[in-house]
Formats: structure tokens, C-alpha cells, sequence
């Protein structure tokens, strides 16, 4: 969210070329769905909003960007999981307009009713679009600590994305709270299909949860993973790597990450980011070590993972704040 | 501008921070940057703290690190270093952020223990939106002597306490102190950090629907051997699990001794001796 206003405007202009190119490529090579899924519906107006990963299952990559007018919140990944009578949608996008794509998406696929919108986790980018399906009355879906998340920054929220994004873009967008807290592991019935949810500790944030279909070993981590996106830490380092780790052992066919493509391997697709968190943990706890400061940390730490991850100089001091101001406590 | 400020605090601020944003174009980078530059409150500001006495910009007398954009907003580390040639006739120090809400981050007044070396104080503070951030150095004779630096940053006070918030009033009154490596010319430095939420008042309860009651450390004393090294008066706008790095006057007995209290008239202590000692 934080940038200077000449590298926003740049990478807005490097993130089109991208976009373009990447239409180009898919048209002329036929290349996978996951490739069209890589532009927008507004950047070709044909490519799908969501690609179908498995049987019934489906998901949006968003932009690797930050909140801009051009992508309209349009920043993290989304998906649903159609049953025999309903459906489920995780996440919701970044805006009451990212959601109605959303949901112009999946009315595209099925007419059935949508029973569940489920949020993987607190953060705008994934909440925001939350509006768009209130009139389907579905329950909203998220883990019990939420709405004391949420609520607690819901100004901030709603003040500084609507500012990025400008009043006609934002129009509509409101948070919209679980009706269903999540306290424990749950299983959610769409008819012949089961999915299941299932909380965990602290670890991005305080409220994450992710969501399984059963049906196909797919696993949507929400901000549990990140691939492309640098990781951005909300919660606990400790906490992140030891679910990483314990979610590594829980085999699935393939997981769709809250930033980056939208299906990836389990539990290869870990690698990278479970690597970024231990190489700023270990750093970090040499630097409290050797009696540095917070200060001296935000200046070394992590450096050399800069070329691993997009939007690297946004979110990495951040990261290493963060963390060392939970690692000094360890 | 002022306009804009009125109706941005009035009742419906986001359409009017929306509006602002559409009208400025992308110039309005993210909230309340806009809003900082538009007004100079320091000259209110220092009349609140200082009456008519004269604030001179000197930074031979004292220095001020901070980051030009902290990239979290609640935890912007500032440093502050008073020369050798000043310590001796500094006898307090005020760090204020000109827009926070509440402006006066910590006041410390130093004893004899503090030393006559070169004298840091290094602590983390919130900023809540653009702002000058000052360190103000008051003399034995009664002068005000300053350092200036400006901060991009925005929503420090209000950032909801910690990360996890169970975490965060499950532990609060841990104390680390610690003796650092590194003293010259009879200078010796320590670091001392105390669990505390730090609530600024600022912050919503969700259950009940109330901002959570400020509650916070009023004050904090630490002597080396039974001598003041500085006695520190805060707020609000000190970051939660509070952090301060000092430099203090070696001695025959080295022993620390941190003792704080908060709003609510908990105390907390704490000692620290030499290794080997």
C-alpha cells in the first residue's frame, strides 16, 4: 500500500505491458487457461476472469500489484467451488467492483445459489469485495478472530484504499463481517460436496484459514502462501513457518495461493516463501544477538531475497520491522 | 485547504477523503499525507509547551536520527545523540511529533548517572501521519535547542495494539534489560524493553463497540546503582512493548535498575548486573 507516487506509476505502466504481452502470448500459442487467467477481463474483455483448476473448482489470479485505479483492487487471487446445489466463493477481491466480476464470473458457470463466501483472512485486498454477494444472502464465512481484526482497522482501511483507488472505483465497498466465525474445523456441505475449513494459529495474520475440497485435493491457502508477491507479514513469523510446515505435511493435488498463479503444486509451492521467513528469522535473531537494533536490522536484513520477489522494496522492511519486534520477545 | 481538513474530520470522512483523492489526481499518495503539509502547527505547539521561550534549531547541540519514510508507521525508531561538549549541561530532553494526537512522545530528565560522554537515547515511536518529528534539548541555563526531521508516515496511532492481540495482553509487563558491548570514554550503554500494549485510546474494541481506554506507561525510572540515569515520562505515542537504548556513566557498580508504571498504577521492575559482577 505504501509507495512513492513515480514507482506506482510505473509499475501500473510495467504491469499493463505485462498484461498485454501476456494476452499476445496466450492468443498466438494457445497456451494453458492459467496463462489467459494472467489478464484481467477489463485488459482483453474475452480472456475468463477464473480458470476452472479442477473439476468444479475455480480461481481468479489478481494482479501482483498494489491498490491502483487500473487494477481496482483486483490484487489477490479469488476462486469457488461449485456442488451439486451451491456454491462457495473464497475471498472476494479488493473492491465491491473486483467482486462483482467475481461474481459475474461465476454466474457465467452455474446458476446455483451461493451459499458461502468465505474469507481466508482480514485484509482488504481480500474482503472488499465481500458486498458484491450480500444480495445472494449467502453466510459470510471467517475465521472467529476476524471480526476483532477487521473491525479494529476498518477506518484505516476503508480511508486508505478508497483514496488509492478514487471515490467512482470504490464505489459500493464496505466490510461486510463473518455471520459464521470459525472456531474449529468445519465442514461445509454444497450438495454432494463437501469442503472443509480449517482455522489455524497466528501466522500471516491472526485469523487465517484455509479451504479444502476434499473432492479434489484442492487447497485454497489464501495468504498462507505466497508466490511472486513478496510475503507480508500481519502476524506471527514463528507462527507462519510452523503452520507452513505443518501444512506441508497434509498432502493435496494442488493449492491456489492468496498471491501468484492460481494452482500450484503441494508442497513444492512452499519452498520459496518458508524460505524468505527462515533466512529473515535467522538473520534477525543474529542481529538481536550481536545487541543490533531494530533500526540496524530494517537497513541488512533479507537483502539478498530482493530479486526473489515483486514488490520487494513495498513490503520487505515492513516484513523485518515486524518481525524483529516479535523475534526480540522470543 | 482548511475546508478540506474540517470536512475530513466531520462525518463522513471517507467521502470527503475520497473526493480530496479524485480531485488531487494521484498526487494524494495515500491519507493523510495530503492533509499534513497544509498547515505549520508547530508554532501553537511549542507556545503549549514552552510558553514564550525561544526553540533554536541546533544540531551541533543536539541530533535526531529517523527514518524519511517509515515503512511502519508504528514503529519508527528514532535516535537522538546529545556531543560530548553538551551532556553536561543537558538536563532534559522532549521528543515531540508535531501532528500525532498526542504530541509530546516522552519527556526524560537526566540525573547524575546519564554521564558526561557522549549521551543516546534511541526509542520507537508511532507517528500518525506526515510529520515533523523534533528532539528538545533543555540546558542547566534554560535553553531550548532542537533537531528537526520530517517523517512520511501515516496511521501509527490508531494501528490496532500488536499483531496478536492475545499475545500481546497475555505477556505485558515482561521486562528485558540489558548491558551492551561497546562503552568508551566512560560511557556505558543499555537497552531496556517492557511488554506493554500501549493503548492509545485511538484503538476500537469490536466487542463492545468502544475505543479502548488509553492505558499506558506514565513512567519509567532506571539508575545505575542507586543514581538516576533518567527518568522518562511518556504517552501514547511511544510504540507498544516500549524500547529505549541509552548510554549511561560507568561506575564502580554497574547494576541497573528499571522501574515503570503505567496508567493503571501497575508497576514493574527489573534489574540487570554486569556479567561477572
Amino acid at each position: 500500500m505504501r509507495n512513492d507516487v513515480r514507482s506506482h506509476l510505473d509499475r501500473r505502466a510495467a504491469l499493463r505491458l505485462l498484461s498485454a504481452l501476456s494476452g499476445l502470448l496466450a492468443a498466438s500459442t494457445k497456451i494453458s487457461g492459467v496463462a489467459l487467467a494472467e489478464t484481467s477481463p477489463n485488459a482483453s474483455g474475452t480472456s475468463p476472469f477464473a480458470v476452472e483448476i479442477a473439476p468444479r473448482v475455480y480461481a481468479h489470479k489478481g494482479h501482483v500489484a498494489l491498490y491502483a485505479p487500473a487494477n481496482e483492487g483486483d490484487i489477490s487471487n479469488a476462486g469457488f467451488v461449485v456442488g451439486r446445489d451451491a456454491v462457495a466463493v473464497i475471498d472476494t477481491g479488493g473492491s465491491a467492483r473486483v467482486g462483482a466480476h467475481l461474481h459475474q464470473a461465476i454466474r457465467q458457470v452455474t446458476q446455483l445459489p451461493i451459499r458461502y463466501v468465505i474469507n481466508t483472512h482480514m485484509h482488504p485486498d481480500h474482503v472488499f469485495g465481500n458486498s458484491a454477494f450480500e444480495a445472494d444472502q449467502p453466510a459470510f464465512v471467517g475465521h472467529h478472530k476476524l471480526a476483532r481484526g477487521l473491525s479494529a482497522r476498518a477506518e484505516r482501511y476503508l480511508a486508505i484504499n478508497g483514496e488509492l483507488l478514487g471515490a467512482d472505483v470504490f464505489a459500493g465497498t464496505k466490510i461486510v463481517l463473518p455471520t459464521l466465525a470459525i472456531s474449529d474445523v468445519t465442514k461445509l456441505d454444497l450438495g454432494g460436496r463437501e469442503i472443509i475449513i480449517e482455522p489455524q494459529k497466528t501466522a500471516h495474520t491472526d485469523n487465517d484459514l484455509i479451504v479444502r475440497d476434499s473432492e479434489t485435493g484442492t487447497v485454497f491457502l489464501g495468504d498462507l502462501l505466497f508466490s511472486e508477491h513478496i510475503p507480508t507479514l500481519d502476524g506471527s513469523i514463528l507462527g507462519w513457518m510452523s503452520v507452513l510446515d505443518t501444512l506441508a505435511q497434509a498432502p493435496a493435488q494442488r493449492v491456489v495461493p492468496g498471491h501468484g498463479p492460481p494452482s500450484m503444486p503441494w508442497p513444492d509451492a512452499a519452498k520459496p516463501i518458508r524460505h524468505y521467513l527462515q533466512v529473515v528469522t535467522d538473520e534477525i535473531r543474529a542481529m538481536i544477538k550481536a545487541d543490533h537494533t531494530l533500526s540496524d536490522a530494517t537497513k541488512t536484513v533479507g537483502f539478498s531475497e530482493r530479486d526473489a520477489w515483486q514488490l520487494f522494496e513495498d513490503y520487505h522492511v515492513r516484513n523485518v520491522s515486524a518481525a524483529f519486534a516479535e523475534l526480540e520477545w522470543e | 485547504m482548511a475546508s478540506t481538513r474540517t470536512a475530513a474530520q466531520g462525518a463522513a470522512p471517507l467521502r470527503a477523503l475520497a473526493l480530496l483523492a479524485a480531485g488531487l489526481l494521484i498526487a494524494a499518495c495515500f491519507w493523510s499525507g495530503a492533509r499534513a503539509d497544509e498547515e505549520d502547527i508547530w508554532p501553537a505547539l511549542r507556545a503549549d509547551l514552552f510558553g514564550e521561550r525561544a526553540v533554536t534549531e541546533d544540531t551541533t547541540a543536539v541530533s535526531l536520527e529517523a527514518p524519511y519514510r517509515a515503512e511502519d508507521a508504528a514503529l519508527v525508531p528514532l535516535t537522538v545523540r546529545i556531543p560530548a561538549q553538551m551532556a553536561g549541561s543537558v538536563k532534559s530532553l522532549k521528543l515531540v511529533i508535531d501532528k500525532n494526537p498526542a504530541p509530546l512522545v516522552a519527556d526524560f530528565t537526566f540525573g547524575p548517572a546519564a554521564g558526561a560522554g557522549e549521551r543516546m537515547i534511541e526509542t520507537r515511536v508511532r507517528v500518525d501521519m506526515y510529520s515533523n518529528v523534533r528532539a528538545i534539548v533543555e540546558t542547566n541555563d534554560g535553553r531550548l535547542l532542537m533537531a528537526t526531521k520530517f517523517v512520511k508516515a501515516a496511521g501509527g496511532c490508531s494501528a490496532p495494539a500488536l499483531k496478536d492481540t492475545d499475545a500481546a495482553l497475555a505477556e505485558a509487563g515482561k521486562m528485558q534489560i540489558k548491558l551492551l558491548a561497546g562503552a568508551s570514554d566512560g560511557q556505558r550503554e543499555g537497552e531496556l524493553k517492557i511488554r506493554h500494549p500501549q493503548y492509545s485510546g485511538l484503538q476500537l474494541n469490536q466487542v463492545t463497540g468502544y475505543y479502548i481506554p488509553a492505558k499506558f506507561l506514565r513512567v519509567i525510572d532506571v539508575e545505575r546503582a542507586g543514581e538516576r540515569v533518567f527518568r522518562m515520562e511518556g504517552g501514547i505515542s511511544l510504540s507498544e512493548n516500549p524500547s529505549i537504548r541509552f548510554s549511561y556513566a560507568a561506575g564502580a557498580d554497574e547494576t541497573l535498575e528499571v522501574k515503570a508504571e503505567d496508567t493503571d498504577g501497575r508497576t514493574f521492575t527489573g534489574r540487570a548486573t554486569p556479567k561477572g559482577a
